[in-house]
């Protein structure tokens, strides 16, 4: 007997009954789908997170007022004005940092030619936040320091933002109306795309005494300071550096009692990492559990083919077929069921990762398609050796008597 | 009772033989008990002597030979013909086939022997399901290891023999039960086995496809090939030319009809042969269609 013959055989055998056999094939192919999509979907919402932070900026730290995450002690807090961040700014006292941006947010609605449109980041702020921020002007130009100084009505507007006003219309040069303000849109960022928590771009940047006098006022206080620092792994001393000045501003004596948070996007990242991590293995689990289960009905099936074929068993055993035949010919149906389903779990993953599954773009780990086809081969060798080792040892007579 | 009546048929003779060569198979002191204690069945156990101790049974065959077993159920040749077969053991006693003791061989060369000594044909056929009539007979062959291009040969060649050549690529399905009986025939002698062994051949089958397949039996024999044959019809242990009567696990009587070498007594004078059928109702129209 040689290999070909006994996956001949096997064939047969499958063929014979083809509801049954499919059904079977159709467990192992969910298992390994299951196994290979959810990964993917875990992989694909960490990558999209991923890519988001760092589209946000890598070096960028936000300094913003609040008593922190518990750990201070701070009795009053004092806002944050642009005399905090011009201080930041001071390259003498901070050699890390390169640029800073102090920060108004706000909502508003635009208006253009009669198409209302809901802003849900108006941002005031320095030419410096462009860079921060990693935002970068896909049509028309970035406002200038000079735009600031003088308070001009110009704004760059995000892609969103747009085409809700503009359709497919080039915005630069036209006049949009904010919350009653005429500004001109001079520029529009190029797409960051979505995280899928807020849109980012859905946002309109004008000079930050431009959305003071129009929308939150004179009140010296400001929503946050971006801080870009020279370098990603400058971070953590422009962080002690922003601490320092700040605490001198504020006149904080104790590093414990301090009213600012400064939060890097790379301390973010490796949160959300972890956090999508954990995600990504609940996931495996959950398939791996399917597999299994599609394991389990492989044995149920060859166990109920070897009873049914006890008496074909004892034929061929009365002819002369060795022990090993019949143990390799039901070994190699019950690789094969696992073989072709595994297979076609894969395609079907493989497809099934070219649609967006809520919201997110599974991303296939190679890994996982060798890993889970390589485990579904291997759970029929091992799920179906107990029934093909019990044909194996049937006793010709006993097998030949069976009705 | 009419078949030892018959007047030409030779005088029985004693087994076994006492002849030179080694026999294709000898039984010696065999017992089979089933079971243990008060509830055993003791389905083969030979004379018993004054203290109660089965004694086996004794059986020589020699190469050529075609010997009928018979019995009523019960008697033991089932379990007889199953260790003969190699498909069981026995409790006790000693069985050479071919020279082989049998008794000392495992699993797998158990299997071995099954393929290569012993060529089987069964009641109810016990084609494999859902395999061409050609693929059938080339299974021994592939157990055995014969190359694929000569298989085919081999096989083509046993169908001919039973007349089925037509037949090669259908399935057990598609056959009547004389065809798939002549199928299994031809399985059976494909790997040339020392000793063909046919339990109740025609057991199933109407008298046409009975005398078909008694016919290709009749043929083997006289080709020289052994054949030892279980049945309780009187009709087909007339083509034997030995015939064992078994009654309670013991040899009753062991009569000879035919010589050991020579045709077997079917084909000897078979106009005769035909005329003494012991088939109800065709019995004229089968003998002068026979005479042709």
């Amino acid at each position: 007997m040689n290999p070909f013959q006994t996956l001949r055989f096997a064939f047969g055998g499958l063929a014979a009954n083809k509801v049954r056999s499919g059904l079977t094939m159709l467990g192992i192919l969910i298992g390994v789908a299951a196994v290979i999509l959810l990964l993917a979907v875990g992989n694909g919402s960490s990558q999209a997170v991923k890519d988001a932070i760092q589209a946000l900026g890598t070096n960028a730290l936000t300094v913003s007022s609040g008593s922190g995450s518990g750990s201070s002690t701070a009795t009053v807090v004092k806002p944050l004005t642009v005399d905090d961040a011009r201080a930041l700014a001071d390259t003498s006292q901070a050699p890390d940092i390169k640029g800073v941006a102090p920060e108004v947010s706000t909502s508003q609605t635009a208006i253009y030619q009669g198409t209302s449109h809901t802003v849900s980041s108006v941002v005031g702020t320095y030419p410096a936040y462009f860079e921060a921020s990693n935002s970068k002007v896909d049509k028309g130009d970035y406002f200038s320091d000079d735009d600031v100084l003088n308070s001009r009505k110009v704004a760059v507007i995000g892609s969103t933002t747009a085409t809700d006003l503009f359709g497919t219309a080039s915005p630069i040069g036209k006049v949009i109306t904010l919350g009653g303000t005429p500004f001109t849109v001079v520029g529009e960022l190029a797409t960051k795309g979505g995280t899928g928590f807020q849109d980012p771009d859905d946002t309109v940047i004008a000079p930050l005494p431009t959305v003071q006098n129009a929308f939150t006022g004179f009140s010296g206080s400001i929503s946050q300071i971006l801080v870009e620092a020279t370098t990603a792994d400058a971070t953590t001393s422009a962080t002690n550096e922003i601490t320092t000045i700040l605490m001198g501003q504020h006149s904080i004596t104790s590093p414990s009692a301090v009213d600012f948070r400064v939060s890097s996007q790379t301390s973010l990242l490796t949160t959300r990492t972890s956090t999508d991590q954990t995600f990504t293995v609940l996931l495996g689990a959950v398939a791996a559990i399917s597999l299994l289960v599609g394991g389990i009905g492989i044995t149920n099936i060859m166990l109920v083919t070897v009873t049914e074929r006890t008496r074909e068993i004892g034929i061929r055993k009365a002819i002369g077929a060795p022990k090993g035949v019949i143990l390799s010919q039901f070994l190699a149906e019950s690789t094969l069921l696992s073989l072709v389903g595994g297979g076609l779990g894969v395609a079907a993953a493989l497809i099934g990762a070219h649609f967006k599954i809520v919201g997110i773009k599974p991303v296939v780990i190679p890994e996982s398609v060798y890993g889970a086809f390589g485990i579904a081969v291997a759970i029929g060798l091992f799920f179906g050796s107990y029934p093909a080792s019990r044909a194996a040892s049937l006793r010709p007579i006993e097998a030949l008597r069976h009705e | 009772m009419r078949l030892r009546s018959r007047p030409q048929q030779p005088p029985p003779t004693a087994a076994p033989v006492p002849r030179g060569p080694v026999p294709i198979l000898a039984v010696r002191k065999l017992v089979k008990t089933y079971g243990h204690g008060d509830a055993a069945v003791h389905a083969l156990a030979g004379p018993v002597d004054a203290d109660g101790v089965e004694q086996g049974v004794d059986l020589t065959v020699h190469q050529g030979d075609f010997v009928a077993i018979m019995g009523s159920s019960g008697s033991g040749k089932s379990t007889l013909m199953n260790i003969l077969g190699c498909l069981d053991a026995p409790t006790s006693g000693r069985y050479l086939l071919d020279g082989i003791d049998v008794g000392h061989l495992d699993e797998h060369q158990l299997s071995l022997v099954r393929n290569r000594k012993i060529g089987f044909i069964f009641q109810s056929f016990n084609l494999v399901p859902r395999t061409t009539a050609l693929a059938q007979v080339e299974l021994p062959l592939a157990y055995a290891g014969v190359k694929a291009a000569e298989r085919r040969r081999r096989a083509m060649a046993a169908l001919t023999l039973v007349g089925l050549a037509d037949r090669a690529d259908h399935r057990p399905n598609e056959l009547s039960g004389g065809q798939q009986q002549r199928v299994a025939v031809a399985r059976a002698l494909v790997t040339s086995p020392a000793m063909l062994l046919a339990d109740e051949p025609t057991g199933n089958l109407d008298s046409r496809s009975t005398d078909d397949v008694l016919a290709i039996v009749d043929r083997l024999n006289a080709a020289g090939r052994t054949i030892v044959l279980i049945t309780h019809e009187d009709e087909v242990a007339r083509h034997a030319k030995r015939v064992v009567r078994l009654v309670d696990g013991q040899i009753y009587e062991d009569i000879r009809q035919a010589p050991l070498q020579g045709l077997p007594p079917a084909l000897q004078d078979p106009v005769e042969f035909a005329s003494h059928t012991l088939h109800v109702g065709h019995v004229r129209a089968h003998a002068n269609g026979g005479d042709r």
